[in-house]
């Protein structure tokens, strides 16, 4: 297929990236493309210019400082898969990355693209709200980081802000925490109708929901026990959409079943 | 290529030779690959990333080169379907694909075959689940892939 004409860059550093996305209007980042140059296919997304993240190595780092878990936002899925540190740290990670799509996707999809494509069928971003992630964004203002909570912002929408870049996710190491992952998908690894993500601490059960809304929905239910679960996910009145694949109303019941698979599995991990 | 432009000069190296030219951004690496260095065993099926018929090998991995610019390929070395066979004919995992019948249009083998390429590479003698699991991201519509996954565990079996 024909795109629409586009200028390429390729900087060999952070700061020459900001520079770039911050000194081009219509400028973007150009992580894996697994799902931005199928976009500009479409052209549902027309950059003027792509800013290639593929050759500033230190984006690429998965590493744990302390007791966090940091993930480069150019690290594949791929490469996550086969992290001894998110094995050690946080596994649920390795676990979920690897449902994503297919071998090939696997190998050039990265978390950063993932996250900043912040699509609600994606696996990864009620993942990352249930496991209290938090994100590293920097500017030409300079660095800040964001809560979960605060990055997803909407469709396609995130705190990264133009002329900004998100360099990395940071997880909680595991401790005493225990994690699930649940979906329904079109097709064994295809896209989520629904999922949840779930993390039972010592005194808490945070559960966070995907494609039911235009960003994860948190909930937190009081104990664990299906009846708990069931009873905080109509309480948050989930207003979901409704396409070919699933009526609203068969969303809010997906949405009860994964919470309660997703907790299930965390707990029984947890014992 | 700190500044952008709306094309650039790479170098890529393709089944161990290398080729230079002049292409533009928005050029994707499937058609880099089939009209300017005309290898046309890399197919094009939907060109949206769902089928996998594109699938050649970038530094050692599977990728589907409808989904990356060639520009982002500089540098880079593939493998395409076109250095499987040796000098005495189909190599083992053609030859499997063959005696085992696991193709009938062949529209989708190149991919295939770059897929189980990439699968045997890392895992020689593979289950019948890593086998599936390596071809998730190729559609076959003639064979059902009962044979192409029968094909692929009896490579090194």
């Amino acid at each position: 297929m024909l795109l629409r004409e586009v200028e390429y860059a390729r900087p060999g550093s952070v700061a020459e990236a900001i520079q770039l996305l911050a000194g081009h209007e219509g400028a973007r980042a150009l992580a894996g493309g697994q799902t931005l140059v199928n976009v500009m296919k479409a052209r549902a997304a027309s950059p003027d210019v792509l800013v290639d993240l593929s050759r500033v190595e230190e984006l690429r780092t998965i590493s744990v400082s302390g007791d966090t878990l940091v993930l480069g936002a150019m690290a594949t899925y791929t490469q996550i898969m086969g992290s001894s540190e998110v094995e050690v740290s946080r596994p649920i990670l390795g676990e979920v990355v690897a449902q994503i799509a297919d071998v090939q996707v696997r190998n050039r999809g990265t978390i950063g693209g993932n996250v900043c494509s912040s699509d609600p069928t994606n696996h990864l971003p009620p993942l990352l709200v249930a496991l209290d992630a938090s994100f590293t964004i920097r500017g030409t203002g300079g660095e800040r980081t964001v809560a979960a909570s605060d990055f997803f912002l909407g469709v396609y929408l995130t705190a990264v802000a133009e002329g900004e870049l998100l360099l990395s996710v940071s997880v909680p190491a595991s401790g005493n925490a225990a994690d699930g992952f649940a979906a329904v998908t079109i097709g064994r690894d295809g896209t989520c109708i629904v999922s949840a993500a779930a993390c039972l601490d010592d005194d808490a059960t945070r559960v966070a929901i995907g494609c039911v809304d235009a960003v994860p929905v948190l909930v937190q239910p009081e104990r664990s026990d299906p009846e708990s679960i069931r009873g905080a996910v109509t309480a948050a009145a989930l207003d979901p959409p409704a396409d070919v694949h699933a009526s609203a109303d068969y969303r809010r019941h997906l949405a009860e079943v994964c919470a309660v698979r997703a907790v299930q599995q965390a707990s029984e991990r947890g014992r | 290529m700190a500044e952008p432009s709306t094309s650039a000069s790479i170098s890529v190296e393709i089944n161990g030779e290398v080729y230079e030219r002049e292409v533009d951004a928005r050029r994707l690496l499937v058609h880099f690959i089939r009209d300017d260095v005309e290898l046309t065993g890399t197919h094009i099926g939907c060109d949206t990333g769902n089928c996998g018929a594109c699938t050649i090998q970038l530094d050692g991995q599977a990728v589907k080169s409808c989904m990356l610019l060639a520009v982002q390929a500089d540098g880079a070395k593939l493998r395409t379907v076109e250095d499987l066979a040796n000098d005495d004919g189909l190599n083992p995992l053609q030859q499997a694909f063959s005696s085992h019948h696991a193709l009938q249009c062949g529209y989708c083998t190149p991919g295939m075959l770059m897929s189980a390429t990439a699968l045997l590479e890392a895992n020689p003698r593979p289950s019948e689940d890593e086998a599936r699991t390596a071809i998730q991201g190729n559609i076959c519509r003639c064979t059902g892939y009962q044979n192409i996954v029968e094909a692929i565990v009896a490579v090194n079996a």
